[in-house]
């Protein structure tokens, strides 16, 4: 192996920068109202929210010439199969099995379709049901690591992995439940306006506090409750979406990263610290210019990894950001402002899809909630697929209202 | 330091019982090489042959030089407790019935992370870890993480977690078929000696003067009762009186009969051998394995473990042994299917292979031989550590390590 080039030995720099995504634009958010059980199959979700995007932009299904789907639960169905049952023909078909990262990743290769003419309209779209026993089902057989050497320690399922990594997190950094407890919260009180949601009760800090436990330090209001779902919305370009007069936000950067740090022996960073600079280098603009923040909150200590992978604050500096602002409606950092998944609910797949639609809504102005002022731009991070120990995926994109 | 266990309260007819579940049980098939590690007691990792780095989990490609050539090598158990977490819901009915389960992250000294059970108590993050490779209930490999500098390898014996794991005898009552047997008689004692609750000592033909089994007579928590592997009846009357309160079931079953193929007496022998190792192994897993089986998950001291004790050339045929080797090799086979039916329920089955015993049948063995003293202590040994094989003395040692590497080897040198 001697002539094999050791990473070192790579340039630093890119060798090319990266192109813009000057004209390519998101339109018409989608969801289909999750349920905590459903006996439909995923294909019923996913052809739901194509539905919904046929008539939120009036577009034919025919005419959709991209589709970008994901889902865990369609299963024997890839995509090529879904484009007979939903009797489409599009030129553009891609599979993104990324779960919490996979809105990210459907924007990004999206984007480049469209802007190079590969494709017109790239419908992406995102669902999974929830019948009785198709969560734990999920669980057994999510990856060969897991199958191996997870689920066989309890079955706890990503409870566990994430009870290790919140633990890790709180001796690395200081981190109190207190903390964790602050931003479920916070979502809530958005939830609580936001009919989508399925949780909207209200919490309080005691309710977290008091709440049984999961999977130590891991409680009740620390896990995302999984239902059935699905989101969609369309990617184009921009003059597409005046030909048709559609409402639009703009894609302005985003970055992916997967397998991060492998040689970290538990996951107390994520990948977006590797490319925030590049993100933010595309954008033009720093985190302090971002309007709202929508996190991939399968878990408070997440989001906590997502301010410091995407420079909201530095590096093991999660708990003290959190003490220093608030989240919740009219708070400081406008963050996960339908209240995120831990109160609107995890529509398997669809989590990471729910950041977008929300945060679209927002810089178009029709929150399905409350309504977030003069938002302007977005930052949006997706996070997924627990392998063995740790997610493994990880992206963000910035969009910007038109 | 552990609570003991307190022997098990009288039964209650009226609580709740248990059903059987098993833990997760998909692997893949690279994943197994753990389980031929936890089968026989080592502790095993993969490990690259390229560039030496031990992984976990097991992959078909090393991750830090992309070589194929991985194999499972003995490993350093040794590692730290980073995280640990108390897992009160599960979505598993196995470990829900067992909630809390208590399992952690581990960061081996060999460089890899690993997820590993946990004792019930004890063992916080920064705890220095000695991890143990062992067979859940399901029959899998799992790692299961005991306190460093632990001050023997019985410290965990009363974990409820670790009970789990292991098929210690503490509490148990158990079931030896055939006292008669020298190494039968040893195990009554060594089980006794090991916690037995009580111990069945299985004898035929009880009316039948042996001077050796008068000290059993009397003696607490031994009872000596009535069992001929050769007659369904005995068996199956015996099961109806003490199945549902046998643990372990300890089977001695031999019947020594010298002979070749070509000896003009070997078919009448070779059917009277079968009769008592081949067959009688069918009827006692006929009467007592469905009951075993099904009260596997009777708490800390339900039913836990099957033993066999073979002699070593069911692994080889032995010459001058001839039929009785071949009887032996089908009690061997039949050992996987009964193991299999056994797992269901959450009951392990340990096959004992042994060299020559110190006994009456074995007069024309040369040395070493096997005391049944020895043979019973390892018995004893391997069940606390949840084995399913062990070799036992010398003769079975060396045989297992010759097939490892030339099977044809040991056919030609035992037969020239």
């Amino acid at each position: 192996m001697a002539s094999v080039r050791q990473p070192d030995a790579v340039p630093a720099g890119r060798r090319i920068p990266r192109a813009d995504y000057r004209g390519v634009v998101l339109a018409c958010p989608v969801t289909v109202q999750y349920k905590r059980y459903s006996v439909d199959a995923a294909q019923w979700w996913l052809g739901a929210a194509l539905r919904a995007l046929v008539e939120a932009s009036g577009v034919s299904h025919r005419a959709i010439d991209g589709f970008a789907f994901t889902s865990f639960t369609a299963a024997p169905d890839k995509a090529i199969g879904l484009t007979q049952h939903f009797g489409i023909s599009p030129r553009w078909l891609d599979d993104v099995p990324l779960g919490g990262a996979a809105a990210v990743v459907s924007i990004r290769r999206a984007a480049r379709a469209v802007q190079c003419g590969d494709a017109d309209i790239v419908a992406c779209i995102a669902g999974d049901t929830n019948h009785v026993d198709t969560f734990r089902q999920t669980l057994a057989g999510f990856s060969r690591f897991a199958q191996d050497a997870v689920f066989p320690y309890g079955a706890g399922g990503a409870n566990m992995s994430f009870a290790f990594i919140t633990r890790s997190y709180m001796y690395a950094t200081g981190a109190s439940r207190e903390d964790f407890g602050k931003l479920c919260v916070a979502q809530r009180d958005y939830a609580r306006a936001n009919p989508r949601a399925l949780m909207r009760r209200p919490l309080t800090l005691d309710d977290y506090l008091g709440a049984r436990p999961i999977a130590e330090p891991i409680t009740l209001y620390d896990c995302v409750m999984p239902c059935a779902g699905a989101d969609g919305f369309l990617v184009m370009r921009e003059d597409e979406a005046c030909r048709l007069e559609l409402p639009f936000v703009r894609l302005v950067a985003s970055i992916e990263r997967h397998n991060a740090f492998p040689d970290d022996a538990v996951q107390t960073r994520g990948g977006w610290l590797v490319d925030a600079d590049d993100l933010y280098a595309m954008a033009g603009s720093g985190p302090d210019d971002v309007d709202l923040v929508e996190t991939y909150d399968d878990y408070p200590v997440i989001s906590m990894l997502q301010f410091e992978g995407l420079g909201l604050c530095p590096p093991g500096e999660g708990p003290s950001f959190v003490r220093q602002n608030t989240f919740g409606p009219g708070g400081t950092v406008a963050h996960n402002t339908g209240g995120g998944q831990l109160s609107v609910g995890q529509a398997g797949a669809a989590g990471g899809h729910l950041g977008i639609v929300e945060a679209m809504r927002q810089l178009l102005g029709c929150a399905s909630g409350i309504q977030v002022e003069k938002a302007r731009r977005a930052l949006v991070s997706g996070f997924g697929m627990i392998n063995f120990d740790r997610g493994l995926s990880s992206g963000a994109v910035i969009l910007e209202a038109a | 330091m552990m609570t003991p266990l307190p022997p098990p309260p009288k039964a209650n007819p009226l609580a709740r019982r248990k059903v059987p579940t098993l833990p997760p049980r998909a692997r893949s098939r690279a994943a197994h090489g753990l389980t031929a590690g936890a089968a026989v007691g080592r502790f095993v990792l993969q490990r690259c042959a390229g560039c030496g780095r031990y992984l976990y989990p097991a992959r078909e490609i090393c991750p830090h030089c992309l070589s194929p050539s991985l194999e499972f090598r003995d490993a350093p158990g040794g590692g730290v407790c980073l995280a640990e977490s108390r897992i009160a819901v599960s979505s598993e009915p196995y470990f829900r019935e067992r909630a809390p389960w208590r399992s952690g992250l581990v960061q081996m000294d060999c460089g890899v992370q690993l997820v590993a059970h946990l004792p019930a108590q004890g063992i916080e993050a920064g705890a220095r870890v000695e991890v143990r490779l062992v067979l859940d209930r399901a029959g899998q490999a799992v790692f299961f993480a005991a306190p460093a500098g632990a001050a023997g390898p019985d410290d965990l014996a009363d974990d409820p977690a670790w009970r789990e794991m292991s098929a210690d005898p503490r509490h148990r009552r158990v079931l030896v078929s055939d006292v008669r047997n020298p190494v039968g008689l040893a195990m009554v004692h060594a089980f006794r000696q090991a916690g037995a609750r009580h111990v069945f000592a299985g004898c035929r033909e009880t009316w039948k003067p042996a001077p050796e089994l008068d000290a059993l007579r009397g003696a607490e928590g031994i009872e000596i009762v009535p069992l001929d592997l050769a007659d369904e009846r005995s068996v199956d009357d015996l099961a109806r009186q003490i199945g549902a309160r046998t643990d372990i079931l300890v089977n001695t079953a031999d019947h020594v009969r010298t002979g070749g193929v070509f000896d003009p007496l070997s078919l009448g022998r070779a059917r009277e051998t079968l009769e008592v190792t081949v067959l009688g192994l069918m009827r006692l897993a006929r009467a007592f394995g469905p009951v075993m089986a099904a009260r596997g998950a009777d708490g800390t001291h339900g039913a836990a473990a099957w033993v066999n004790v073979l002699p070593a050339a069911a692994l080889a045929n032995e010459p001058g042994l001839s039929f009785h080797s071949a009887a032996h090799a089908a009690v061997l086979s039949l050992s996987h299917a009964l193991r299999a039916e056994l797992a269901t329920g959450g009951v392990r089955l340990l096959n004992a292979f042994v060299g020559p015993v110190d006994a009456e049948w074995y007069q024309g063995a040369p040395p070493p031989r096997v005391a049944p003293a020895a043979l019973a202590a390892q018995v004893v040994d391997a069940l606390r550590r949840g084995l399913e094989e062990i070799h036992v003395g010398a003769v079975a040692q060396e045989l297992r390590d010759r097939l490892a590497a030339n099977p044809k080897a040991v056919e030609r040198e035992r037969w020239q």
